[in-house]
């Protein structure tokens, strides 16, 4: 089991609103700019390829954070809004990514305190014996306190097979934890859509205290492809012509394949296609130029498993 | 009536709870390890004080060190609570801050005894009254 606490940078200070509230009139622009929130959300539109719907459903949730600031410059509202949420979508579609993404967000906005992400799953939370449990629980709650507690695979959680199954002492510490210090702390579950739908019709607790459901599509095999390629680029390879039209060829084939997860294989075909190219270079056995040793060509990508059957 | 003073601020007024948490959040943000210890024998000499849990570790936030705080005063509102800050950093490897951040209602109390031993020899200790 791990635990990772992921770092989002360095902390932006949330800027305090020029504006006087006394005049009755805060301009939503100039505080969006203060917040820096659009260099995160263009940030986001350039980072993540694909997801339309996540990306409009962030847009709106920044947009309804940034009016209820201002409301709260006019003393509008009293408590702060509710900001835990559940992302459903199929393995490697961008759900650990976004929710990086989200805890700057929130930091900017200045409804975390550090913007630290604390990614856990069942593990994590579940203890192994009795009276196990609920310190566990408590420390991960701690440790995310102040930031973003995401849980992947929420539903593992919930075992309705085993009555005596410590998962629902976890969930009920939660369920507390969400519903008392929502200033502390902002919890999203993931997990993939059906399971998470039963997940939250056997506990009717999380369903009331989440409003946020953000559904998380599959990539196009366009998208996929783009997305091999920006990977690629970050470790400084590139795909020749051949291999960019047997990686379209390779997507086809994998999506087909049992096990399929959108960026995830992709990152997997990447990593696998770059052993081939050093194995190539290797056996060559003449000297390398710049240029060969950043290009993939169609024979690494057509060397894989997808196309042998 | 007296006041047991011990680790920092102790000579202050008692540190409301947004102070506690400032404080805190000071020593995390060094990277402190903050941790809760509790006992009912304040004596100066006592440097045994039951831990309050575990220390700390990976925090970032106050909050999660308070909300530990209430459970120790409510588990026990007739002790004295100190928080300290633990530094791990190669060199310092000890504690950068102490303070109390509870006491009870009433305070413990302490007297001087003086014991003779031979040739007129003094004694001193301080003992609970």
């Amino acid at each position: 089991m791990t635990i990772g606490t992921i770092e989002t940078g360095q902390a932006v200070p949330v800027a305090t609103p020029t504006s006087d509230p006394t005049d009755g009139r805060i301009d939503l622009k100039a505080l969006y700019h203060e917040t820096q929130i659009d260099a995160v959300l263009a940030e986001l539109d350039a980072a993540l390829i694909g997801l339309k719907p996540v990306k409009r459903r962030i847009r709106e949730i920044a947009a309804y954070l940034l009016v209820d600031k201002a409301r709260r410059l006019h003393g509008l509202s009293a408590k702060p809004p509710t900001l835990h949420m559940a992302f459903t979508g199929n393995p490697g579609t961008g759900k650990t990514t976004v929710a990086l993404r989200m805890a700057s967000i929130l930091h900017r906005l200045g409804y975390v305190r550090k913007g630290h992400l604390v990614s856990v799953t069942r593990d994590d939370l579940v203890g192994q014996y009795i009276g196990h449990t609920a310190p566990k629980t408590k420390e991960v709650l701690k440790r995310a306190m102040g930031g973003v507690l995401f849980i992947d695979e929420a539903y593992y959680l919930y075992r309705p097979e085993n009555e005596k199954d410590y998962g629902q002492e976890a969930i009920e510490i939660l369920l507390q934890v969400m519903e008392n210090q929502r200033d502390d702390l902002v919890v999203i579950l993931a997990g993939y859509g059906d399971r998470m739908e039963t997940f939250f019709s056997a506990n009717p607790g999380f369903r009331s205290r989440i409003t946020h459901h953000i559904d998380f599509p599959d990539y196009e095999d366009a998208e996929l492809v783009a997305i091999a390629e920006s990977l690629a680029a970050a470790e400084g390879y590139c795909f020749d012509d051949g291999a960019r039209a047997a990686l379209a060829e390779y997507v086809t084939a994998r999506r087909r394949r049992p096990s399929f997860a959108n960026a995830r294989s992709m990152r997997n075909a990447f990593d696998r296609a770059r052993l081939r190219q050093a194995m190539r270079l290797f056996e060559a056995d003449s000297p390398v130029d710049h240029e060969a040793l950043r290009t993939i060509t169609a024979a690494e990508i057509r060397a894989s498993r997808v196309f042998s059957d | 009536m007296p006041r047991i003073t011990q680790g920092a601020f102790s000579f202050l007024p008692d540190l409301s709870d947004d102070q506690i948490s400032a404080q805190i959040q000071y020593a995390l943000d060094q990277g402190w390890a903050v941790s809760l210890e509790h006992t009912d024998d304040p004596h100066p000499r006592n440097t045994y004080w039951d831990m309050w849990g575990t220390p700390m570790f990976d925090l970032k936030d106050a909050a999660g060190v308070m909300g530990e705080l209430k459970a120790c005063r409510t588990a026990n509102p007739e002790s004295y609570i100190r928080l300290s800050a633990f530094d791990s950093t190669r060199g310092w490897e000890t504690v950068r801050l102490a303070f109390m951040v509870h006491r009870p209602e009433q305070e413990a109390k302490f007297r001087l005894e003086r014991t003779e031993g031979p040739g007129r020899v003094q004694h001193y200790s301080v003992v609970r009254a």
